[in-house]
């Protein structure tokens, strides 16, 4: 136990007399908090509309107003031709086009039915479905007020009908920060775990005190202890750190009790620093461990379901996230601090995560070889 | 001359001996495409749903079965009670539950109208909206299926034309984005690696008392890196198109130089940084923190800058990667040509020339 | 025999279709300094390492201390020091940190760290330089101070592998005082250098080619069975004859 108790002093000091690890573990973190919760906003408010009004009438009048007044669009032009509109669409200045037909209001009363146009730009996609399901929404809802206006259509005299109500959950406020901050706080805490314990330990390779070390009478597990510990303190704080940020900046919801949320924590840093663990062992630089890391780091943290729900994978894909910590990690902490789960409901995960840390681990510590 | 050539030679042998960097480089862009491509969709599969039916009829029977029948809606579990929504939405892998009441065949035929309750859990206000609008079209295809052709007098149908896309593939956003990555990545972050490495390891004073100017040097170092990054770029632009079916709408040629010009550019920024640096590690952060996050976050690639505050706007506009992304998208999706595109283009020209001289001046400092 | 420090027989480490280390045999007694001469690449690192138990031997028999070098290693360790050709003290830890680190590892208890460090720095002259950090120390200091950190939990024996390269020959001088100074307490010295001067302060040397020994005895009696003037006509006979 002492050992252990040197090589952690050992560490720390090495890690907060090394000029450039104290910005790295306190100021990047909430640079990169603030700067992504701001720059990681799908929230689609504000595409701008422009509407080709080819009727002129009041109802094509009316049906613009209600698009620019819900907040979704905002009004960019009102071309004449289509032509002119597939320019603004071209040049990036509208996100998507109405086009009301001549004869809108005729057509309506004489046909019984009218069909108007919307041509959106779909380069992104998941961009393009909502407001697609927005402008359909808003038709809609327009489509039902003038039957009642112009018809006075009794709701006894409607044919049968279901009437479908929604109710947003959890978030009524539809705030995005509240969804995205919880994760980057996963980034930030997988950043420390994975990067930094992999690099720290190929280091000592790099400068050659590895083989020093291999000399004494360490045991293999005192070390990769010593190794790794301080890693698993500082992303723990760095989650304080950053809930704290989060909570003074965007006021983040915090339903569930916070304490669950460092009790899995704790248990994913420790498949994090296994990953760490594990790249270092089949590395010899840094720049190579660097890469790897990042590597696995991305495709982890994309298929996790932090920026694009696994919901839109599809099947095999969501299989696959089955095993990805991070996925778990980003759900976890949303359940608790959005929905208010405890216990019950997160001890699964916390089990599925405690096997992988073996599992991680286990391969790591069979992988490093004392005897290099 | 020839001694520059044996120069490039020797670092070729450099980039092509590390096995394991080599691999990511290649590796790095395909698995990505492939993931974006087939593994982010904008469609959505099988999201688990809670139902509380209170009528249990088959009407709304039938209803839960329509919605099954879809790839979209998965019944994760049917509640007994409005005690239960709760619990199923905390257990955290049920996304919407369905409330159907009680009585519910009776009033649609006799009260001309049946209640149907969506809670989503809107903790992700997007996924919660997509929900809701598939939810709603498939409650209202069986309302058509139950009364049959009854239309509803003045229809008025919106007809949604998606364009340039049709349909709605992710990998459209993710091949100019990745492309972008990987070039900011191999020119900008690998060559100020490698430059800053023969400082450390002092090999770059032998070259530097060497008859070799050290423009030569320089140049001699980036070389295979430019072709290394030209090589991948094109690499990625076969996958979008053999794979994804991606069109390049706008000229190819025009395209390949626009790359060339962003290599280029992402270079001068490799080399700006190897001239304020000592250290590899040094090099590297700067270049992850300085370069990278902000090519990934406010280049446009994975998050809209449309939706992103005033301030971050006008940051972006400094990030080289955000006007080569507007090329990209401009040229190979929306065929435009030089004539559209040329402020974008110009803009990457200055920023070269703007990094080049401040490298240069650089330079020379250090070695008056 | 037993109270030998080191003993090998036939010990042979082999890489793929290489052997780095052809059944060496040799003793080495308790307090001596030995020698272990080669020119490059002849495998002293590797039978250095083997010893050290950082490699694993393809065939053969060794103990070091009295243990067995398969099986017990962890017992060996605890009774050696190691100083490798690459400078292996913590650059970003002080002289000090340093001291009470690879003490605290070697399970000394607290006041005895404190003890030893005292002695230490005043051994070297470094009580000024105790809270500097080690990069910035010259190269000879850097040396020395491995040296005295590799012998600072009195192991019964010490490998140096080339301790002196890029070392001034006054500091290299002060070096091997520091050697003398161990050996006069009994500890046995295993060292591999290039110098041929270091070689003449060794008790016994061997010299290896190509992964064998070909030649061990002590300097003086080398040079008069090579009938030769110096240590290093010696080492060029031997090095020659294999070509």
């Amino acid at each position: 136990m002492r050992t252990i108790f040197f090589l952690l002093q050992k560490e720390f000091l090495q890690i907060f007399r090394n000029r450039s690890m104290l910005p790295i573990i306190f100021l990047v973190p909430v640079v990169q908090l603030l700067v992504l919760a701001f720059a990681a906003n799908y929230e689609i408010k504000n595409l701008s509309i422009d509407v080709v009004d080819q009727d002129g009438g009041a109802w094509s009048r009316q049906l613009r107003d209600k698009l620019t007044a819900s907040g979704y669009f905002s009004l960019y032009k009102q071309p004449a031709s289509t032509e002119a509109a597939f320019e603004d669409l071209e040049s990036g200045g509208a996100d998507l086009v109405l086009v009301i037909p001549r004869h809108f209001e005729r057509d309506l009363v004489r046909h019984n039915e009218v069909k108007v146009q919307l041509l959106v730009n779909a380069i992104n996609g998941s961009k393009a479905g909502l407001a697609a399901g927005y402008a359909g929404n808003i038709i809609g809802d327009f489509n039902r007020r003038v039957r009642l206006e112009w018809l006075a259509l009794d709701e006894d005299d409607a044919p049968s009908h279901f009437d479908v109500s929604y109710r947003y959950w959890y978030n009524p406020d539809m705030n995005y920060k509240f969804f995205m901050v919880p994760g980057i706080l996963v980034v930030l805490v997988t950043m420390i775990g994975a990067f930094l314990s992999g690099m720290n330990i190929v280091k000592e390779k790099e400068i050659g005190t590895i083989e020093q070390l291999n000399v004494t009478p360490i045991k293999k597990i005192h070390f990769i202890t010593g190794k790794l510990l301080p890693f698993w303190i500082i992303a723990l704080f760095e989650l304080a750190f950053g809930l704290t940020v989060g909570k003074l900046v965007f006021d983040l919801p915090m339903v569930g009790n916070i304490g669950w949320v460092f009790l899995f924590a704790a248990a994913y840093l420790l498949v994090m620093l296994g990953l760490g663990l594990l790249i270092s062992t089949i590395t010899e630089t840094q720049q190579q461990s660097m890469f790897i890391t990042w590597f696995f780091l991305i495709i982890f943290i994309l298929m996790s379901g932090l920026f694009t729900p696994i919901e839109s994978m599809p099947v095999w894909a969501q299989k696959i996230t089955l095993f990805n910590p991070v996925a778990y990690f980003v759900k976890v902490i949303r359940m608790v601090m959005l929905k208010g789960s405890g216990w019950g409901d997160i001890s699964y995960y916390l089990g599925v995560m405690l096997l992988f840390a073996v599992a991680l681990n286990g391969i790591a510590v069979w992988n490093y070889r004392k005897t290099v | 001359m020839k001694q520059f050539f044996v120069f490039v030679r020797k670092e070729c042998y450099h980039i092509f001996r590390d096995k394991r960097t080599l691999l990511i480089l290649f590796g790095m862009p395909l698995v990505l495409i492939v993931l974006f491509g087939f593994a982010i969709t904008n469609e959505i599969h099988h999201v688990q749903i809670a139902v509380l039916d209170q009528s249990r009829d088959s009407y709304s029977q039938r209803l839960v079965q329509k919605m099954t029948a879809s790839r979209y809606f998965t019944v994760n579990r049917y509640l007994s009670g409005e005690k239960d929504i709760e619990p199923a939405f905390r257990q955290g892998d049920v996304k919407m539950v369905m409330v159907i009441p009680n009585r519910f065949a009776h009033d649609f035929f006799h009260e001309k109208k049946a209640a149907i309750q969506l809670l989503t859990d809107a903790s992700d206000p997007n996924t919660a909206t997509t929900l809701i609008n598939y939810a709603n079209s498939m409650i209202m295809q069986y309302q058509q299926e139950l009364t049959g052709e009854l239309k509803l007098p003045l229809t008025i149908s919106g007809e949604v034309q998606m364009v340039y896309n049709p349909s709605l593939k992710g990998v459209f956003l993710f091949v100019p984005g990745v492309m972008t990555l990987i070039l900011m990545l191999v020119s900008a972050m690998m060559t100020s690696i490698t430059i800053t490495r023969e400082k450390e390891l002092g090999t770059m004073e032998i070259l530097l008392v060497s008859p070799l100017k050290p423009v030569m040097i320089i140049a001699g170092k980036v070389i295979p890196y430019i072709v290394l990054s030209f090589l991948i770029a094109l690499i990625i632009l076969a996958m979008g198109a053999w794979v994804f079916a991606m069109p390049v709408k706008g000229s190819l040629l025009l395209l390949l130089l626009e790359c060339i010009l962003f290599g280029l550019t992402a270079l001068s920024l490799g080399i700006l940084i190897s001239s304020v640096t000592n250290s590899q590690q040094t090099a590297m952060m700067i270049s992850l923190m300085g370069l990278m996050l902000p090519t990934i976050l406010l280049s446009g690639f994975v998050f809209p800058l449309e939706s992103m505050p005033k301030a971050l706007q006008v940051v972006a506009n400094a990030i080289p990667a955000k006007w080569f992304n507007i090329i990209l998208k401009d040229v190979m999706l929306k065929g435009m040509g030089l004539r559209q595109v040329w402020m974008p283009t110009l803009i990457l020209c200055g920023m070269t020339v703007f990094f080049l001289a401040v490298s240069i001046r650089k330079f020379k400092i250090r070695l008056s | 025999m037993n109270n030998n420090a080191i003993v090998t027989k036939d010990l042979t480490k082999r890489f793929g279709d290489f052997t780095a280390t052809n059944a060496i045999t040799f003793e080495v007694g308790q307090g001596e300094i030995f020698g272990f001469l080669g020119a490059n690449g002849a495998g002293k690192t590797t039978a250095m390492r083997m010893l050290c138990g950082l490699l694993k031997p393809s065939s053969g028999e060794a103990k070091v201390a009295g243990y067995d070098i398969y099986t017990q290693t962890e017992q060996i360790k605890k009774r050696i020091g190691y100083m490798s050709q690459k400078f292996s003290l913590y650059e970003d830890l002080t002289v000090k940190e340093n001291i009470r680190f690879y003490g605290g590892i070697y399970g000394l208890s607290n006041r005895q760290i404190k003890e030893k460090t005292r002695q230490l720095l005043a051994r070297l002259q470094l009580e000024k330089e105790a809270g500097h950090l080690v990069s910035s120390l010259p190269l000879g200091w850097k040396q020395k101070l491995s040296f005295s950190i590799a012998v600072l939990h009195d192991p019964s024996i010490v490998f140096l592998d080339e301790p002196t390269g890029g070392v001034d020959p006054i500091t290299r001088r002060q070096f091997w005082d520091l050697i003398y100074e161990s050996a006069d307490k009994g500890v046995t010295i295993f060292v591999t250098t290039h110098y041929m001067d270091e070689a003449e302060y060794c008790n016994r040397i061997s010299i290896m080619v190509d992964g064998k020994i070909k030649a061990l005895d002590t300097p003086s009696g080398l040079k008069k069975q090579y009938n030769a003037g110096s240590m290093n006509d010696v080492f060029l006979q031997l090095a020659r004859a294999k070509s």
